[in-house]
């Protein structure tokens, strides 16, 4: 499609793009192409939803229509909803979130209203932490009568960009006045959030796949896709010493044809980081699998929010490191477990990485990548033992050869970033 | 007798995990995780009361009950806010890393 900045913005090869389109769209353009149509019945679209099997894209892939309808009877119990749209885009590899904000805010709010009238909601936030997108998203407000998003009083809130502050509870928090870091569950924003009403906090990717499905329904939105994991999702793919890419590739594409697509021939790549940096690091095989959720559960991987990071010449040892060392300066600070099981599991991959790891260090590593899963009120210490317990399994002899600091890669300069394959730092 | 710990406020003092070892494990730093669902069967009940008692920092709190936030209070409609339902078996399903 187009190449507006250093980030390559393309929809897969032979493919209509649903979420992606050329430059800035404004309320006039959204609504030439059919966007803002009224919506009669409201339980015929969560019926439309529910048919789609549409999978949130924030990273965790949970149904939208359950998600919806617990909201929604909750709701009813307890005298109102809220919905959230979630753009606070915490993975430093993924760029998705800010795109869409930043050029189709009519697309997401759109998405947000077809959302509200599903669980009667009167009251929305868009939640934030880029400020463009922020820009984008009042202007798009400023511009659109309040009629065609049927009544829905909506905010936007900006907070500090942090690893967390995009996680469900801690955008609930931010909304009652507190600071952008997650809480422990129970209860969760579904049972009780925003004001103590049920909530609704969805991806504002997931909540652009809305206007497509009201228009065009279930069976459209199948046409691409799998029976498990269908429509189109957006991949930023990052790594492999190219310039990053945001691509809306169909669920179901060839691994070995995304990198062919992105211009990495399949013989350099070493592996992949998968998820942004949660779902943790997947081998070669990652040559025969495919960009869907059944296929990297088979790897013990996923999709995540859809940030890929193509390892070729950098070190996975090494790639591990940078990652536990963010994960150990960024986690929020709140659960024990994390704050030390971080700042451990990263002590233990830079030693590897620099060549003066033991085999007692290693042997706590793999017993902590086990022992510490589930242990936070949040997922950011699963994303640690996700990153350790992948490195371990899925690079042996490279780890072992960093036991006796055989690495070449790594003596000549290892890997270090600070925020790995971050993509804003090439996005201005 | 349903409870929660809200591993956020865990200062891991561990006299949970004294009393009532067998619903509160330790890491290797002396922080808690619950283990089970925080359903607690009437037998059990007495030490797991102890453990919640016991907690210098308040970590564990009865099911159902509201801790007294001072996230909410800055909000304007939180005074309004409803009691919350019981939790259901379907509402449990909801996990993962959510964004």
């Amino acid at each position: 499609m187009t190449t507006t900045t250093a980030l390559t913005v393309a929809a897969w090869p032979g493919i209509e793009p649903r979420l992606l389109r050329h430059g800035d769209e404004d309320l006039a353009t959204y609504r030439e192409q059919g966007g803002y149509q009224p919506l009669g019945d409201v339980d015929h679209l969560l019926g439309e939803v529910d048919v789609s099997g549409l999978l949130g894209r924030g990273g965790a892939a949970f149904p939208l229509a359950v998600k919806v309808r617990a909201v929604r009877d909750n709701g009813r119990r307890r005298g109102g909803a809220v919905v959230v749209a979630n753009g606070e885009e915490g993975e430093p590899a993924s760029i998705k979130d800010r795109w869409l904000l930043r050029h189709r805010p009519h697309l997401v709010l759109d998405g947000l209203r077809l959302a509200a009238r599903m669980v009667d909601a009167a009251r929305a936030h868009v939640y934030v932490s880029d400020r463009r997108a922020e820009g984008a998203v009042e202007t798009a407000l400023a511009e659109v009568d309040p009629a065609v998003l049927d009544g829905l009083a909506i905010s936007v809130v900006t907070v500090e960009p942090s690893y967390v502050a995009g996680e469900e509870t801690a955008a609930v928090r931010v909304l009652n006045g507190g600071p952008a870091k997650p809480t422990d569950k129970p209860p969760r924003p579904f049972e009780e959030g925003v004001a103590g009403l049920p909530t609704l906090v969805s991806n504002v990717e997931t909540l652009a796949n809305l206007p497509f499905l009201h228009r065009h329904g279930a069976q459209a939105f199948r046409q691409h896709g799998t029976s498990t994991s269908p429509g189109t999702f957006l991949a930023t793919i990052t790594g492999a010493g190219r310039p990053p890419a945001l691509y809306e590739i169909p669920h179901g594409v060839a691994f070995s044809d995304l990198f062919r697509v992105h211009g990495v021939p399949t013989d350099q790549v070493s592996g992949v980081l998968m998820g942004g940096y949660f779902a943790g690091l997947v081998n070669r095989d990652i040559l025969d699998a495919a960009l869907d959720h059944e296929s990297l559960r088979g790897l013990n991987s996923g999709l995540g929010c859809g940030a890929i990071a193509i390892l070729t010449d950098d070190c996975p040892v090494a790639v591990a490191a940078s990652v536990m060392a963010y994960y150990d300066r960024e986690n929020a600070g709140q659960c024990g477990s994390c704050f030390n099981g971080t700042a451990a599991m990263s002590a233990v991959t830079s030693a590897l990485r620099d060549g003066t790891a033991t085999n007692e260090d290693l042997a706590r590593l793999e017993r902590w990548s086990v022992v510490l899963r589930g242990r936070g009120a949040c997922a950011t210490l699963d994303g640690a033992t996700n990153v350790a317990a992948s490195l371990l399994v899925q690079f042996p002899q490279l780890v072992a050869s960093h036991l006796e600091n055989g690495c070449k890669t790594c003596h000549s300069g290892a890997f270090s970033a600070v925020r790995p394959y971050e993509v804003e730092a090439v996005m201005p | 007798m349903r409870i929660k710990l809200d591993r956020t406020v865990c200062d891991g003092f561990g006299a949970c995990a004294r009393h009532a070892p067998e619903y509160f494990s330790l890491d290797d730093w002396g922080y808690a995780s619950l283990v089970g669902t925080g359903e607690i069967p009437q037998a059990d009940q007495d030490a797991v009361t102890r453990a919640l008692l016991d907690c210098p920092v308040h970590a564990i709190i009865h099911s159902g009950e509201h801790r007294p936030s001072g996230d909410a209070a800055a909000h304007h409609d939180a005074q309004e806010a409803p009691e919350p339902e019981p939790k259901t078996e379907n509402s449990e399903a909801i996990s993962g890393f959510v964004r």
